[in-house]
């Protein structure tokens, strides 16, 4: 390690020196901003990524309102990031690895998943991946590539830089991409991950999404610096901050940062400056933290009007369109919900199995123990669980999706 | 057959394994060009690269999320905390992430791969930060799996087991026996059943528990009871969790006694979680109260290691009193 400058006097540094831009190609009016070039896009895909961040935004708003009516336990919204999470989806390859924090469910439905898939989670019922184990929100995917979202905050960070440790060394030109809130950024994941993929040079690209709040502090009581970009200096990574509720420029720099992951195996920092226009959970309330006015301002710059706008301006897209499209969205999702919430759980001895390979003797002793318990009490327990024991005819009852779960 | 220390036994069983699967990869602090700071990773780096053997930062959490990355990948991360005492920074990506993978996911995703290994355990000068033995906070954790061995031969072979099994595997090695234990070790590759006890010695007046380096502690308390004419009978427990329930109750049911020990202090050690499950289910069998020989519930001293240890002469007194109750 050499120094290129000696001082003789004590000469201190605070990184206020530099200030790193924000990459902005699209204005909210739909123009770009002159001398700004757009992105390589054809129509079809340009309008893919317009579907998703709108179904995004459907199914948010449907899935807060179930969650009111008390038919879901627990929601969480992309709410004014969909921009940042398709854009940057949009711009990778399906086979790369997304490991997300928990709000980023636009990166699934742009990938495809179904509306069913979503409800079945939503509801954990039988034809949950993830067998009804975990809250609602709780998304996975093999075959889109979509690692299972854990929630304790950035443990999916240093798993990305070890998943795309592993697709290096495969060979197969892949990257893995994982996003996370400002907030997670504190953690001591965060660091760990950043400095492992870059002393090992990963093919991994972190993508904070800025969104100004970690449930209800500030991004001003969670760092002092200039946003989380500057970190990526003192892992001598490459980093780029963005709009993101610009999905132009999300997607240009996610193209970049791919290309240094997947050919020069260089780890990427991406910075989306952006806002959680929603609350942090359906258990939150903004208002008790900050003002409907700072709401305002930022709906003003919604990411999908923005998008919308140039859409219309370059004749791909029409309000009547939008119209057909929500409606039809809107009778979908309502339609998918209603089928999910009358499926039964997943059975009882999906409490036992996948805890390891194989069922251990002491957990199958523990399950037969509880059967042998339910057949004694058949009425106090939901039918779901007496369903599956033959010996047990169970009569009405019906199993409600989150009983045992309280929002968090 | 060759004389292996347990260091070259887990050597020998890392150098297979790499051998047989390059998505066997090895890494943690110092393991690289060095080989470790006990040596077990010797020559791993030369022979299969620094892509597959490598240090990394200094960095515990981080090691272990990057190894439930990698394993989820696909690749087989053998990955080493230098010691025990160290894991503590990487407990959320254990208990949390690494155990619950395949279970949250219901079974989209695993990290079976993934194989932790770590020094633990007293008797070696190193005080409170180079002596503990933490495998009571694993145990209570559903999804991992948590082995011990007690000697070269069961360490190749359990490591073998470990890096091949379907779950995760955290191996505690006795960093006290990683010389001390000499033994024949072949040289050909082997696997030893995880989750199965083994009972190394029969006799009909008291079952005498353990595991790792507790074990050879045991032999010799044995042998001084045995002078005074009791018949012991001894298991070695090797894997903590999920732990062979049926080996030891059928060895309580013969002899109406036990005596458990491990190094760990007592309170919420798994000795009590053994003591409890054997009173359920062999209550009416008991001659005598379940014997407890381990640390204390203190931290791990310094200049009274001695003392402080659950050594033979207290194992023995714990034999004694369990027979003349």
């Amino acid at each position: 390690m050499t120094t290129t400058h000696d001082v003789y006097a004590p000469s201190f540094m605070t990184g206020d020196e530099f200030h790193i831009p924000t990459f902005r190609l699209l204005q909210q009016d739909g123009t770009l901003f002159e001398g700004a070039e757009a992105p390589e896009l054809d129509e079809d895909k340009a309008l893919k990524i317009y579907r998703a961040m709108l179904i995004t935004r459907v199914l948010d708003e449907r899935m807060m309102a179930a969650q009111r009516q008390g038919r879901l336990s627990f929601y969480m919204q992309c709410t004014g990031e969909e921009a940042a999470v398709i854009g940057a989806t949009a711009a990778l390859d399906d086979a790369d690895m997304i490991m997300a924090q928990y709000r980023e469910q636009g990166a699934l439905v742009y990938r495809g998943f179904s509306y069913d898939e979503f409800m079945n989670q939503l509801f954990g019922n039988e034809l949950d991946y993830g067998k009804g184990r975990q809250m609602p929100i709780h998304y996975g995917s093999r075959k889109l590539h979509y690692m299972t979202i854990s929630s304790p905050l950035a443990t999916q960070i240093p798993q990305a830089t070890g998943y795309a440790y592993g697709q290096k060394l495969a060979g197969e030109g892949h990257c893995t991409i994982t996003f996370f809130g400002e907030g997670a950024a504190s953690e001591g994941d965060f660091h760990a991950a950043l400095n492992m993929a870059s002393v090992h040079k990963v093919p991994v690209i972190f993508f904070c999404r800025n969104n100004g709040y970690a449930i209800s502090t500030p991004s001003s009581e969670q760092f002092a610096a200039d946003g989380i970009a500057p970190r990526a200096f003192g892992y001598r990574m490459h980093v780029i901050r963005v709009d993101g509720n610009d999905v132009l420029a999300v997607y240009r720099a996610t193209q970049e940062a791919r290309k240094l992951a997947v050919e020069m195996n260089q780890p990427v920092l991406i910075e989306a400056m952006t806002y959680r226009l929603a609350a942090h959970s359906s258990s939150d309330d903004p208002s008790g933290y900050r003002s409907r006015k700072e709401e305002e301002a930022w709906r003003e710059k919604d990411p999908i009007l923005r998008m919308q706008r140039w859409l219309i301006e370059r004749g791909w897209w029409s309000e009547e369109r939008e119209k057909e499209l929500q409606d039809s969205l809107r009778r979908e999702v309502l339609e998918t919900m209603k089928r999910a919430e009358k499926r039964p759980p997943p059975p009882l001895e999906s409490l036992v199995t996948d805890v390891y390979a194989d069922v251990t003797p002491a957990l199958q002793r523990q399950l037969d123990a509880l059967k042998t318990h339910i057949r004694k009490h058949p009425d106090a327990y939901p039918k779901g669980a007496r369903s599956l024991d033959p010996d047990v005819k169970a009569p009405g009852g019906e199993h409600k999706a989150g009983d045992e779960q309280g929002g968090a | 057959m060759p004389r292996m220390n347990m260091l070259q036994a887990i050597n020998n069983a890392l150098d297979i394994a790499m051998a047989e699967d390059d998505k066997v990869l090895c890494f943690g602090e110092d393991v690289g060009v060095f080989g470790g700071v006990f040596r077990a990773t010797s020559h791993l780096q030369e022979k299969y690269g620094r892509d597959r053997c490598f240090n990394t930062p200094l960095v515990e959490q981080g090691i272990i999320g990057f190894a439930n990355g990698l394993a989820a990948q696909g690749s087989v991360p053998v990955a080493e905390i230098q010691f025990a005492d160290y894991i503590f920074p990487a407990f959320d990506q254990i208990v949390n992430e690494t155990a619950k993978f395949r279970y949250r996911s219901g079974d989209l995703f695993n990290v079976g791969g993934l194989t932790i290994r770590t020094p633990y355990g007293g008797g070696i000068s190193g005080g409170h930060y180079h002596s503990q033995s933490p495998e009571a906070y694993f145990a209570h954790t559903p999804g991992l799996k948590v082995v011990v061995p007690r000697n070269p031969y069961q360490a190749k072979g359990l490591l073998l087991s470990a890096i091949r099994d379907p779950d995760p595997v955290l191996f505690f090695e006795p960093k006290r026996l990683y010389r001390a234990a000499v033994g024949e070790v072949p040289e050909e590759d082997y696997q030893l059943p995880i989750g199965e006890a083994e009972v190394t010695k029969e006799g009909s007046d008291v079952t005498v528990l353990g595991w790792g380096a507790q074990m050879e502690v045991i032999e010799r308390a044995v042998e001084l009871a045995e002078k005074e004419g009791v018949s012991c009978e001894v298991i070695d427990l090797r894997s903590i969790l999920p732990w062979d329930e049926d080996t030891v109750v059928e060895s309580v049911l013969k002899t109406g006694r036990l005596v458990i020990t491990h190094e760990a202090p007592r309170t919420g050690g798994f000795a009590g979680e053994i003591a409890a499950t054997i009173q359920e289910r062999c209550f009416l069998y008991l001659e005598s109260p379940i014997e407890r020989v381990t640390g204390l519930d203190t931290p791990f001293p310094l200049t009274l290691e001695k003392e402080y240890l659950p050594d033979h002469l207290k194992i023995f007194e714990a034999i004694k009193a369990s027979v003349a109750f």
